[in-house]
């Protein structure tokens, strides 16, 4: 008995020192530099001397002074930066969600070619972002580009579009752009989930004879819900954080400049470490609230569906 | 005939999905076999085949040395993460211990962290350790996302392998190390291909540290090096170049990917559906 309790203090403490270099990495990586990242945020540091800097308190977040109010949280590009983040997100992903499943649910069938349609959904997948950006901007250029070609030709449009210039127009380029390239994610997720629906849910719908939507809508989507609700909040995330699409199709006008985007202008461009570390976390924190309210909000819809 | 509808419609829906997924791929390819003024021509079938870009962007900037650059990163970040996420997986997939649960959570919550919310503090490491302006500065700071997922999926696919296996070898007196690296590691392979894999993408694929920790030409990986290819003025962009340069490091990946694909995507689930 003695021997056991040594032979399983013995795993313990083997644990934590096979855990150790991992945690030291991700300490040194992460950790660490978050916290300096918030405590840079209360300095007037900049770039050129990281080490040269002195405490101004809250005012990078918010300062009153002289009948006027100053701070990341009064910058009218932050908060259009913020409009554009939380936009940008909600439709993205809700719209990926929709089409993930649909595609999922396609794809759940057997036919010829279904190999062939699995493959080709890896692809955009799989291509770098930055060369789905360029490949896109090319595609969505006003003057040579094949989209407006494409709709000219088809008599959708008169005359060619700015895709990427107009304010209106280059917002919904971005999230299409996104779509293109994550909906595939969301399908195959979707599709791993379908696959694990025991078939005799389906066999005694159908023998009740009750419609494939009702079925769909009432058996499926239930059981696939907590996958499903995984892979929501991966893409929130990720949406959230958006940073390489915009930069490179839209750069940083207001129509479409995210919240990583502004913290990076600020920090690397302008320089200002102070300003842009408060950018940052206030990036962290929304994404933290953003996270507390959808577990929050998933977990009583959980539990009512089991009642 | 209703059948017959629905077959038809089923054909058309995969057809349409077929076209948006894969004609911007296509286009690029055509784009790049373009020269000259042919570029501005819009064609929807291959007419052009120059390889002027192809010669060309070798020539402008250094981009094979790019390309090595993002090989090094990548199969760098690649060895160091499973090398450390074995370690790690073993300790969280197989040993019981306090705070095992907590710390599993915390490392999901380092992989969502956004990157900008740690650029400041990891400028400043970078900067101490003398890694600016150099791949090494790279490596490191991949390891927030590569790691924290690699370790996440490692546990997973750990944590589901039989008792027994263990139990006999810790019979025989193996240590924790033994049963890692001659256990565990053999049975592991599908796994770390699929983790490595998704890593080495990852890598790959990086942008906003890429263009933020490196300056020179020579240092830059092939993401920042196409986002910057850069013609006579911002309104001149050689697309040809791009294009072609879009091809070139796509077309590895894309056939990885199909080799690889069912293990790839076990390893997607096994990171989001199972946590």
């Amino acid at each position: 008995m003695a021997k056991g309790g040594d032979v399983s203090r013995e795993r313990v403490r083997s644990a934590w020192l096979f855990l150790a270099p991992m945690l030291v990495v991700l300490a040194l990586v992460a950790a660490w530099p978050l916290a300096r990242t918030i405590y840079f945020s209360l300095t007037n540091a900049t770039l050129v001397d990281m080490s040269r800097y002195s405490f101004v308190g809250l005012d990078n977040y918010l300062a009153y002074d002289q009948g006027r109010w100053y701070g990341v949280l009064t910058d009218p590009q932050w908060l259009a930066a913020l409009r554009n983040t939380l936009v940008f997100a909600v439709i993205s992903v809700t719209l990926e969600t929709v089409l993930g499943v649909l595609i999922a649910v396609l794809l759940n069938h057997s036919f010829p070619g279904r190999g062939l349609m699995r493959a080709a959904l890896l692809v955009p997948w799989a291509i770098p972002t930055v060369v789905s950006a360029k490949m896109w901007s090319w595609m969505l250029n006003d003057q040579f580009g094949v989209v407006n070609d494409a709709l000219m030709k088809l008599g959708l449009i008169a005359a060619p579009v700015a895709w990427l210039a107009e304010p209106g127009l280059s917002m919904a380029s971005v999230i299409m752009v996104d779509i293109w390239k994550t909906t595939p994610f969301v399908a195959l997720l979707a599709l791993a989930a379908l696959q694990m629906v025991p078939k005799d849910c389906y066999e005694a719908a159908r023998v009740d004879g009750v419609h494939p939507v009702r079925v769909f809508f009432q058996v499926t989507l239930p059981l696939i819900r907590p996958a499903l609700a995984v892979a929501v909040i991966f893409r929130l995330l990720d949406a959230m954080r958006m940073f390489d699409l915009v930069y490179i199709m839209t750069g940083t006008t207001d129509a479409t400049i995210t919240l990583s985007v502004f913290a990076r202008r600020e920090l690397v461009d302008f320089q200002d470490v102070g300003y842009g570390s408060a950018a940052s976390t206030m990036l962290f924190f929304v994404i933290a609230l953003m996270t507390v309210i959808y577990m929050m909000a998933m977990r009583p819809d959980v539990d009512g569906r089991r009642r | 005939m209703k059948r017959l509808l629905g077959g038809a419609g089923l054909a058309l829906a995969c057809a349409l999905l077929l076209v948006f997924l894969l004609f911007p791929f296509y286009y690029a390819i055509l784009t790049s076999l373009k020269s000259g003024s042919d570029i501005f021509r819009v064609d929807y079938w291959p007419v052009d085949f120059d390889a002027v870009n192809y010669l060309s962007i070798w020539r402008e900037q250094p981009f094979a040395r790019n390309i090595l650059n993002s090989v090094a990163v990548a199969v760098a970040v690649v060895s160091i993460s499973l090398a450390l996420g074995v370690t790690a997986a073993f300790a969280l997939g197989r040993v019981r211990f306090a705070g095992r649960a907590p710390l599993l959570y915390a490392i999901l919550g380092v992989s969502m962290f956004p990157q900008v919310a740690v650029l400041s503090g990891l400028f400043e490491v970078i900067r101490v350790f003398g890694l600016y302006n150099n791949l090494g500065g790279l490596i490191l700071s991949y390891m927030i996302f590569t790691l924290p997922f690699t370790v996440w999926v490692l546990t997973t696919f750990m944590r589901d392998l039989p008792v027994e296996i263990e139990e006999a070898a810790i019979m025989d007196g193996a240590t924790p190390w033994v049963l890692v690296t001659r256990i565990f590691l053999p049975l592991l392979g599908p796994a770390l291909a699929a983790t490595g894999l998704l890593a080495f993408i990852a890598a790959w694929n990086e942008f906003l540290f890429a263009l933020t920790f490196t300056l020179s030409n020579d240092q830059r990986t092939v993401p920042v090096a196409i986002a910057l290819i850069t013609g006579a003025s911002e309104y001149e962009l050689p697309w040809g170049n791009i294009m072609a340069a879009s091809v070139i490091v796509t077309v590895p990946l894309i056939v990885l990917v199909l080799i690889f694909q069912r293990r790839l995507v076990a390893g997607l689930t096994a990171g989001a559906v199972k946590g």
